[in-house]
């Protein structure tokens, strides 16, 4: 059994004029110690996976079908004190602005040490000691200092690592990170994501990487999910996806990279941009801005189909691997 | 060689933290002492821009990217140095003899989201500067200028009549450039105009200032975060640390054969589609804050070749074997 | 250009503005009400019975009367009339045109004042903006009401009572006026210095832009909607003060009464029972303060721009 397994979720938004539907039929797992990445321009609904997970999405969203899975539990359908043992226990979540988590007027160890108890029934000063031992583990310069310092007086590298150590105090089974170095320098970008990389191998820990960088989910994540437009359009294993992308999308992105062009020659690029949740066209929601798009496309969704160990929402794929098959038909 | 279209010359620009004289005033060991702070934005960068190239400028946050920008630009005037536009001095001129160079030099910036008044729609934001710097001109021929700009970056010019936050991002940059473009410059400095938007439209907004470079015979002043774009887009490249140019060479030059070490952990922390993991080099400690700069070599800290002379002396440009800029000891004595 | 796709109307109709009114009653009963008062007091000379500036159409032998309904009421006066004949109904509804007069006259005054003050001190900074700011605390320092009453008793002083009648609305304008324009300067000017960091901003100076050019073509239009919900509340308190001032007799004269003097003027008569003749026009003041702040609050509500976006 996998350890988070999110099944046909839906998220919608109550704004005035009716509903927006965020997420569309969300269906995805994470194993034990798996890293798992989840990519996708803005608007395409990969923040507002990242909160449903811990049943975290606010007013007007809220989660209007489907299943999240924690160890067989529907986090989905459980009541907010419930929730509560889980959030910051079992799943730790890591955000882009690390100020979001950290309280500027009060120190690292008191919120350190806040966090633990209020899950553990243990003293103050043992409490302090993990602390200390996951400040350590973030390879933080001097953490005995850093206990009694203000999250002001550290540098953005360094409140990242806090915000890991933090995640890491009570020994979670999955941490879910959104955009967690996105406002940092490539230099200390780097270092957390080695540091992330590692802690979550030593600890095997399951990872949840949300991002919108490709380079950063091949080098740290062994599956990945695209999503646009509130929904998965392809998902399978990284290596897979980044060498061999199936999804007209997937291959516009990874071939829009500058890394990947000719110097100084033109890049490729996916004419439009990402629709907003107000006016998601029908069919594939891609279809105005892909070069493969059919009257069919127009109309209605495609299913997921599987190509190699990837699974795609195209209909062009569909066909394609179709095709192959009457010619191996053929042939045989 | 022919003369630089633009060159800065030994700039230096700080500023002053340390707010009015009252504030100035510190209590310490008995006695009142005047207390001066100041943040070393640039110390001494010396840049030449050839008419027609694309000189990219790139460093992390802090290293003063930004600020030479807006010194060339205009929207801060240096603390020491000199801007020279095609070989006249522009950065102590009086508004209206600056006028001319207004039209000839223009600016791209990082928020599109900001950089557009929201009260004026499309039409006001590219008909005021066309107005402003051609007074004789009649209104037909404002309106075709707008047509053709607004055209050359791909936005419908019948949408003139809405406002900016109607667009999304990457449309939103397309009418910043047309108003750029809309007074004809010939140079072009452009803040990191595409690192606030998404990969997909990144690649639409590098290609459509690649088309204008070519069209119009730009020259671009890019400074940018993002290495994987300059070795696309740049034609030479200075890397800057903490204010100060640590490497210049064609971009070819740079990316295969970086000489500097601050260069090199730069380069190796891009991360790549063909990486299974972070292979990049590991420097030591954090950047350091432009308030109390380090004595020499402003990177000693963190070099893992740093040596006692590199922690004494600051290091000036020289030009190595392979036509790269260095400023760096070890480079220079053959170390590294 | 003949190629506008979106007309403003279709705009405005199409807004966040339209759409919270269309949802929020009280704001569409207090917009309603508020209308109605000022129509009524703009239209004074057409829908009042009588005129009370006109002492020809005064009997002082119908003062005191009761309104309709009441035990000796005169059918010609409906809200009845006060001491000295005057119909309360043409004496209200002027009154309120006077109130309101000086209420949006002040709030004119004070709205210039503060946006030229708060934009040159926001935009400039430096030495102008420590002068301005520090001219501005001082202002603020003094109540209202202690300059009007010293500069109301100079002036009527030095004018005597009649010259003093006929300057009296412009001279409460300007006290109300001249004392409240700080409040608006430092909303501005925290605006300003929001705003003029904006890269909008710069790009108008890269454009060559003057400086007075930018600081009202680009700069003012974004400052204008925390303005506009000041300049809204302020109204109310404009019609406050004045109320207050003439109550203390420093205010508009009973020959040309505004809701103040009315309150004041039949303030002597409630213990003789002639209680109509200050609580009728102490009613519609009451209202029409109610009514602005209320759509005050409406929009300050709408125009947060934590909570309004695009």
């Amino acid at each position: 059994m996998a350890l988070l397994e999110v099944r046909d979720l839906d998220v919608r938004f109550a704004v005035r004029g009716g509903d927006l539907t965020a997420l569309r039929g969300i269906s995805f797992s994470l194993d034990k110690g798996e890293r798992l990445g989840l990519v996708g321009e803005s608007g395409a609904g990969k923040s507002v996976a990242a909160f449903s997970i811990l049943n975290l999405i606010a007013k007007p969203g809220y989660i209007a079908g489907g299943q999240i899975l924690f160890e067989g539990r529907d986090l989905a359908a459980m009541s907010e004190r419930e929730l509560r043992k889980i959030r910051g226990n079992r799943i730790a979540m890591i955000f882009q602005d690390p100020m979001m988590t950290l309280n500027p007027v009060l120190t690292i160890g008191t919120q350190m040490v806040e966090a633990i108890l209020a899950h553990r029934k243990i003293s103050k000063k043992e409490a302090r000691a993990i602390a200390l031992d996951r400040l350590q583990k973030v390879q933080i310069p001097s953490p005995g200092k850093r206990l009694d310092q203000y999250p002001h007086e550290l540098s953005g590298g360094m409140r990242q690592r806090v915000i890991i150590a933090i995640a890491l105090l009570l020994d979670p089974e999955i941490i879910v990170a959104d955009e967690p170095t996105t406002a940092l320098d490539v230099t200390i970008q780097a270092e957390i994501m080695d540091l992330l990389l590692d802690l979550c191998e030593q600890e095997n820990v399951a990872l949840m990487l949300i991002t919108h960088d490709l380079g950063v989910v091949s080098q740290v994540t062994q599956r990945m999910l695209v999503m646009y437009s509130g929904r998965i359009i392809e998902q399978g294993p990284t290596r897979e996806i980044i060498n061999d992308a199936q999804h007209p999308y997937t291959q516009g992105l990874i071939n829009a990279l500058p890394q990947l062009g000719e110097p100084g020659a033109r890049l490729f690029q996916i004419p439009g941009s990402m629709p907003s949740l107000k006016n998601v066209p029908t069919g594939c929601p891609f279809h105005p801005r892909c070069n493969f798009a059919t009257e069919q496309c127009k109309h209605s969704m495609p299913d997921y189909v599987r190509s190699g160990n990837v699974d795609v929402a195209c209909y062009e794929v569909a066909n394609l691997i179709e095709q192959e098959k009457h010619m191996q038909e053929a042939e045989s | 060689m022919t003369s630089p279209l633009v060159s800065i010359r030994g700039l230096e620009k700080r500023f002053d933290l340390s707010g009015s004289l009252l504030e100035q005033i510190t209590f310490e060991g008995g006695r009142f002492r005047r207390k001066k702070e100041a943040v070393h934005a640039i110390n001494g960068v010396d840049l030449e821009v050839q008419r027609g190239e694309a000189l990219c400028v790139v460093g992390e946050s802090g290293c003063g990217k930004s600020t030479i920008a807006r010194t060339v630009m205009g929207l801060l005037s240096p603390s020491a140095g000199e801007i020279h536009y095609d070989g006249q001095r522009i950065d102590n001129l009086e508004r209206k003899a600056s006028l001319p160079y207004r039209r000839k030099m223009q600016m791209i910036f990082q928020n599109p989201y900001a950089s557009l008044n929201p009260r004026m729609t499309i039409q006001q934001t590219l008909e005021e500067p066309i107005r402003f710097h051609h007074p004789d001109w009649s209104p037909i021929q404002v309106r075709d200028k707008i047509h053709e700009v607004m055209h050359s970056v791909g936005i419908d010019p019948d949408w003139g009549s809405r406002f900016g936050h109607e667009f999304s991002g990457g449309q939103r940059q397309r009418i910043a450039i047309a108003r750029a473009l809309a007074v004809d410059p010939e140079f072009i400095v452009a803040d990191e105009p595409i690192s606030a938007l998404d990969v997909s439209i990144q690649a639409q907004v590098l290609n459509l200032l690649m088309d204008a470079q070519e069209s119009r015979g730009l020259t671009y002043l890019f400074i940018t975060h993002d290495l994987a774009v300059v070795e696309h887009f740049g034609t030479r490249v200075a890397v800057m640390y903490l204010g100060r140019v640590c490497e210049l060479a064609d971009t070819k030059t740079l990316f295969a054969t970086p000489r500097h070490p601050y260069t090199q952990a730069l380069l190796s922390a891009i991360p790549k589609l063909e990486d299974d993991r972070p292979n990049h080099i590991r420097l030591k400690g954090e950047v350091p804050t432009p308030v109390n700069l380090p004595s020499g070599c402003v990177f000693h800290g963190r070099c893992p070749y740093a040596n006692e002379r590199c922690r004494q002396e600051v290091p000036g440009l020289i030009t190595t074997d392979g036509g790269n800029q260095v400023a760096c000891h070890a480079v220079e004595e053959g170390r590294l | 250009m003949t190629t506008a796709t979106v007309s403003r109307w279709d705009r405005f109709r199409e807004s966040f503005l339209w759409y919270s009114f269309k949802r929020d009653k009280v704001a569409i009963v207090s917009f309603v009400v508020l209308m109605l008062m000022v129509l009524a007091a703009v239209f004074a000379p057409l829908l009042a019975p009588a005129d009370p500036y006109d002492l020809a159409q005064i009997n002082i032998m119908n003062s005191e009367l009761p309104p309709a309904g009441l035990a000796g009421s005169d059918p010609a006066f409906p809200l009845g009339t006060d001491a000295q004949g005057r119909d309360m109904l043409s004496t209200i509804l002027y009154g309120t045109q006077v109130s309101l007069m000086i209420g949006f006259g002040a709030v004119v005054l004070q709205a210039a004042l503060g946006i030229l003050f708060g934009l040159l001190a926001g935009y400039l900074g430096g030495r102008v903006d420590a002068v301005l700011m520090r001219i501005a605390d001082v202002q603020l320092s003094f109540s209202t009401l202690m300059v009007a009453i010293i500069v109301g008793a100079v002036f009527k002083a030095s004018f005597g009572n009649l010259m003093f009648g006929e300057i009296a609305i412009y001279m409460l304008i300007f006290i109300i006026g001249v004392s409240e324009w700080p409040q608006i300067a430092r909303t501005v000017r925290a605006s300003v210095l929001a705003e003029k960091k904006k890269e909008y901003v710069d790009a108008a100076k890269v454009m060559g832009f003057s400086t007075p050019r930018i600081m009202f073509r680009h700069i003012l239009p974004n400052t204008l909607s925390p303005i506009f919900v000041i300049a809204t509340v302020q109204i109310a308190n404009a019609i406050i003060s004045e109320a207050a001032l003439s109550f203390l007799g420093l205010g508009m004269p009973e020959t040309q009464p505004s809701l103040g003097s009315l309150i004041k003027s039949g303030f002597d008569y409630i213990q003789s029972g002639s209680w109509w003749i200050t609580l009728l026009p102490g009613l519609v003041l009451v209202v029409l303060v109610l009514v602005i702040n209320l759509l005050g609050d409406w929009l300050r509500d709408v125009m947060n721009p934590r909570l309004y976006k695009g």
